[in-house]
């Protein structure tokens, strides 16, 4: 029996990474929000490696944080050990990442979520969304709840009609033993949204006084530490280390001698599982010459002796797991607290999406994280920051927001999505931005935060200590285009002990620090007029002096790159109606309706003849 | 739609708007706001007049120069907009001259400044101005689309010819560099090789010398395509005309036995080894009094400075002088042949002094046709043509040569980084540069072939 539970601006689906940041954006724009979680204990959890952060998906935790959103934050209450990845191979790939506190970390967002005034968190499982009179759908709950709401956010993660794997075992279930959401993928089907099936993994975790410390790689954090949010002004301290170990001849022939029994190798998987984050079968598999892979054992927290095995994830059967964990150095005796496993699940095609998110036949209804393809906590939240916000922009009547892939690795993100579409679940990298020397971790408050203030997310407090960081930097940059050294013995000193050429007369401070050799620190002591900065302006300023030929070039690639972002494609073009755009090229377009020239430019299979009649046909519209 | 009016489309591009064949008069087209001012870098006018001082429908008689010098006597049509085919402003350019002049005056117009025009982009900003109809529109693009995909299908896909295995082997190279840097960078954690800056350093270098012999390459299917603007230079009496003639298979200059016959520049066009040349035979080089023979030797000079192919003339009947001493300072770098005609008479010429001073050097006679032969060789060698393979050479367009050469930059650009110390992920974005100039000739993206690489070379992930 249904009943009328009343009526919301936002119900978020899922309250992972991706639908914490949704709802929380939506409730902070002045949305009533609604956010469903099948259990209450599972808010904003972390089933797989219980860290935040790391290469590009540092980049994208400092960019939500930036924006208003909330992960940053709390990674930086959480963290066990926080290090800056790539030290040493340049300021565009340097990545921050954090080991955390796990049920700390779900403790703390659920909390922040109860907090949140115009946010109500409910468990309940979702088992339909249908349309409702007036450009409004109905969201109804296994208990026969029906509410009423004006947008949808899916955060479903791998929720959706979830299936366990372990050997020849398998079951309907969702991650971290939770019950799977069984009945809304069907909801969704019938109302003509298209889904797949795609397939991750994790492994086992295992007992903390079971393993051999001795003799493995202790990976220690990084001294100061470096805080992800903006906010945390006094960063917490490292409390715990990672430890290193390799799979040797041993595991390979367990695992190639239990190959059959794998169900992604025997058939039973039909879910598209991930390049970059393969089970060790995979890896074994794929690269038979390999003699060894290296693993990282990471705490799990600080109330518990839980131990993740990182680079270990499997679907083999559990007396195999055993079996091939036993082993590798450190793990002889090691116990498995709990199995590794495979989980399929159902997810959107994200190319019925456009650029906020929302899907394009479907107004009101938007799709974040895995649900729309992806995978890892970090692009969950990011997108989920873009579908809560323009959800509530719309609602309100705002204009959208749009981040192209210049303007962030979100944007990055969104637009890899939407355009490219992805066939199997899509992880950021850095590699996959071609900005890259412009869409650094320590700029991303430059880039984000006057949109998050525009917006809505940024507050006063933080909006003033953001101007004042700003001023500082273009302070430091004019100072160092003024201020000339003497060559002294003393500066030569320096210069000739760092690896670079002495100078003959006077030399501008950025002229030395466009040096690749020369920093800030390697001046410190014949720079008398340094002002009383943070840290974050020099290296900031330095960035830029030091890169700054780069960085016109990828400006200049911007601004042409933006030109044909500004040209709107209309909604419902019919492009087997224009001569002249080759067929292959017709369907692609037709498939994916992109909103701009831009987009279509990215479509693979459309070719630059193709655009240039669709921008003929597209002036040609303009004229008439 | 407002935004569609101010995309792109108002930056210059320019072509060649004739067709591209050898002979006659030859026209670049340059359209956009700034026309004139791209044309003014590279054209002036007899008079001083600038192009901005004249009206539309009016032309200007002048020079075109590169950054080495006169090119080409040239008219210059200038259109002032709406009135020109794309409604832009237009400067036209006519130029006499082959395919091969025509073809280093665009060159010259691309480093002035204007982009090169792309398939139909003329045809595209005629339309986007009114200034034809969408029918006719169409109906190029549709012409130009058909024939792009023709061409590329059996320059890069169908066939196997030198140049494309070129193109993919240092494509390949630079995309297996990007990838290690991509996946070094992107997991510091996994057991990825570390980048080692001296085999990268090895493999920018490697990447240099073939994309400059594909350049080469470039350069060698003009060549054969477009002709070579060649001089026969030398001495008065020193048998250039004889030379001229027996390459031409006719008298086509006046040979007499005194010297100084030839006063003024003969040209002709003679099949060589199977490279057209544009040969000129000049008059002879010698310090004279005589004004009428003083303003042909000048041209002589002037002829040499800018062909692309330098017949040197020797006699090796007779001791070299200061007349021979001047030429070959004349010729300074100008790629060149050193002739040594007359081997059939009694030798007093110092040859080896000769070929101390010219990598080329042949010996022959012009009057018995004894070692035409080596000649002919040897010109095949110096313009690279020995190595190319005929059918591939023919597909490669100036928008194509324009994706090898800033692929040769990025390449240099990531080469001379990496020597200095800067960061490798500044370097990472100079070889990705490259690696997506190049797949402009593949059609590839370059982001998607470094993420695929990345994954199926290297073992990432957690």
């Amino acid at each position: 029996m249904e009943y009328d539970a009343g009526n919301y601006d936002v119900a978020v689906v899922g309250a992972g990474h991706a639908g914490i940041e949704a709802g929380l954006a939506a409730a902070r724009l002045g949305c009533s929000t609604l956010v469903f979680t099948i259990n209450l204990d599972a808010v904003g959890n972390c089933p797989c490696n219980p860290s935040i952060g790391g290469t590009a998906k540092g980049h994208l935790v400092r960019e939500i944080d930036a924006l208003g959103g909330e992960m940053g934050k709390t990674t930086d209450e959480c963290f066990l050990q926080s290090r800056m990845l790539n030290k040493g191979k340049g300021p565009a790939v340097h990545s921050l990442r954090a080991q955390i506190d796990r049920r700390k970390y779900s403790t703390v967002m659920k909390h922040k979520l109860e907090l949140q005034p115009n946010l109500f968190l409910k468990q309940a499982e979702v088992v339909g969304v249908t349309h409702a009179e007036g450009a409004l759908w109905h969201v109804t709950t296994r208990m026969g709840a029906s509410y009423t709401v004006k947008a949808v956010v899916f955060a479903t993660g791998t929720y959706l009609t979830g299936k366990i794997f372990v050997g020849d075992v398998s079951y309907d279930g969702g991650p971290d033993g939770m019950f799977p959401a069984a009945f809304l993928g069907e909801s969704l089907k019938k109302l003509g949204i298209s889904l797949r099936r795609f397939k991750t993994g994790t492994p086992a975790r295992v007992l903390r006084s079971s393993i051999d410390f001795g003799g493995l790689e202790v990976q220690k954090g990084d001294d100061p530490v470096v805080p992800f949010s903006y906010d945390t002004l006094v960063p917490g301290k490292n409390r715990e280390v990672c430890y290193i170990s390799w799979t040797n001849e041993k595991t390979k022939e367990i695992i190639l001698k239990n190959i059959g029994r794998s169900p992604l190798y025997g058939g039973k998987i039909e879910g598209i599982g991930p390049r970059y984050c393969p089970s060790i079968e995979t890896k074994i598999m794929r690269f038979k010459d390999k003699k060894r892979h290296q693993l990282f054992i990471e705490p799990c927290g600080l109330d518990t002796e839980e131990m993740y095995l990182q680079g270990m994830s499997s679907s083999l059967p559990e007396d195999v797991q055993i079996a091939f964990y036993h082993t590798i150095p450190g793990l002889e005796h090691v116990q498995i607290m709990r199995t590794a496993y495979a989980i399929e699940y159902d997810c959107a095609d994200p190319l019925q999406l456009n650029s906020t998110l929302e899907f394009k036949d479907f107004p009101g209804l938007y799709g974040a994280g895995q649900f729309n393809g992806s995978s890892g906590y970090e692009e969950a939240a990011a997108q989920g920051i873009v579908a809560g916000i323009n959800a509530a922009l719309k609602i309100k009547g705002r204009e959208p927001m749009v981040l192209d892939r210049a303007s962030s690795y979100i944007g990055t993100l969104v637009d890899d999505l939407i355009t490219k579409g992805t066939d199997e679940p899509y992880r950021m990298m850095t590699s996959r931005s071609e900005y890259r020397l412009v869409l650094r971790q320590d700029n991303a408050d430059e880039r984000m935060t006057p949109i998050g203030r525009k917006i809505g997310l940024i507050n006063d407090e933080r909006w003033a200590r953001f101007l004042t960081k700003e001023n500082q930097k273009k302070e430091e940059l004019k100072r160092a285009g003024e201020t000339v050294f003497a060559p002294t013995e003393e500066l030569n000193g320096i210069l000739v002990s760092h690896g670079t050429t002495p100078v003959q007369t006077g030399v501008k401070l950025a002229d030395l620090l466009r040096r690749p050799q020369i920093s800030y620190g390697a001046l410190k002591s014949i720079d008398a007029g340094r002002p009383d900065f943070p840290e974050a302006v020099f290296e900031n300023a330095e960035i830029e002096i030091k890169y700054e030929g780069y960085m016109k070039r990828q400006k200049a690639q911007i601004t042409e790159m933006r030109r044909y972002e500004k040209l709107c494609l209309p909604e419902n073009v019919d492009y087997g109606s224009i001569t002249g755009i080759r067929a292959e090229a017709q369907e692609k377009l037709q498939a994916v309706r992109p909103e701009n020239i831009g987009q279509a430019s990215r479509i693979s299979g459309v070719s630059p003849a193709d655009i240039s009649v669709l921008l003929i046909w597209l002036g040609r519209r303009g004229k008439g | 739609m407002q935004h569609f009016f101010d995309m792109p489309s108002k930056s210059a591009i320019a072509a060649i708007s004739t067709p591209q064949a050898a002979g006659g008069i030859g026209v670049i087209r340059i359209s956009g706001k700034d026309a004139r001012k791209v044309a003014e870098k590279v054209f002036y006018s007899v008079s001083g007049k600038k192009l901005d001082d004249i009206k539309g429908y009016r032309a200007l008689y002048g020079r075109v120069r590169d950054e080495k010098g006169d090119i080409d006597e040239a008219v210059a049509l200038n259109f002032r907009e709406p009135n020109s085919y794309t409604g832009e402003n237009v400067v036209e350019l006519s130029c006499h001259g082959g395919l091969t002049v025509l073809r280093r005056v665009l060159r010259a117009v691309f480093a002035a400044g204007a982009s090169p025009a792309g398939p139909g982009e003329f045809t595209r900003r005629a339309f986007m101005n009114g200034k034809i109809s969408l029918t006719q529109a169409e109906s190029v693009m549709q012409l130009i689309s058909a024939k792009g995909e023709a061409a590329a299908r059996s320059a890069l896909a169908g066939h196997d010819g030198a140049l494309d295995k070129k193109i993919k082997s240092v494509k390949d190279s630079l995309v297996a560099a990007a990838a290690h840097l991509s996946a070094w960078a992107d997991y510091p954690e996994e057991d990825i090789p570390q980048v080692n800056p001296d085999n990268l350093g090895n493999t920018l270098l490697n990447a240099e010398k073939d994309l400059k012999g594909l350049i080469d390459m470039f350069e060698a299917g003009r060549a054969v395509r477009e002709g070579v603007k060649t001089t026969i230079a030398g001495r008065p009496n020193a048998g250039k005309s004889t030379l001229m003639n027996l390459l031409s298979g006719c008298e086509r200059s006046i040979v007499t036995e005194y010297a100084g016959t030839t006063r003024d520049v003969v040209e002709n066009t003679v099949m060589f080894g199977g490279i057209p040349l544009l040969l000129s035979d000049t008059a002879g080089i010698r310090a004279s009094a005589d004004p009428v023979e003083l303003i042909g030797v000048n041209r002589a000079y002037g002829m040499i400075r800018s062909s692309e192919l330098v017949l040197a003339v020797f006699d090796a009947s007779q001791p070299l002088g200061g007349d021979d001493m001047n030429l070959i300072k004349e010729i300074g770098k100008t790629r060149c042949v050193a002739v040594v005609n007359k081997i059939d008479l009694p030798l007093k010429a110092d040859i080896d002094f000769i070929k101390g001073k010219f990598k080329h050097t042949v010996c022959m006679s012009a009057v018995t046709g004894e070692g035409l032969k080596r000649l002919e060789e040897t010109v095949a060698s110096v313009l690279g043509t020995d190595k190319l393979e005929p059918e591939s050479c023919m597909l490669f367009t100036e928008r194509q040569r324009n994706a090898a050469e800033k692929a040769l930059r990025f390449v240099r650009e990531a080469y001379g980084a990496l020597k200095s110390g800067v960061t490798l992920d500044a370097v990472t974005v100079s070889v990705e540069g490259a690696v997506d100039a190049l797949l402009e000739l593949t059609g590839e993206k370059a982001t998607q072939a470094v993420v695929d690489s990345v994954f199926s070379h290297f073992c990432v992930g957690k």
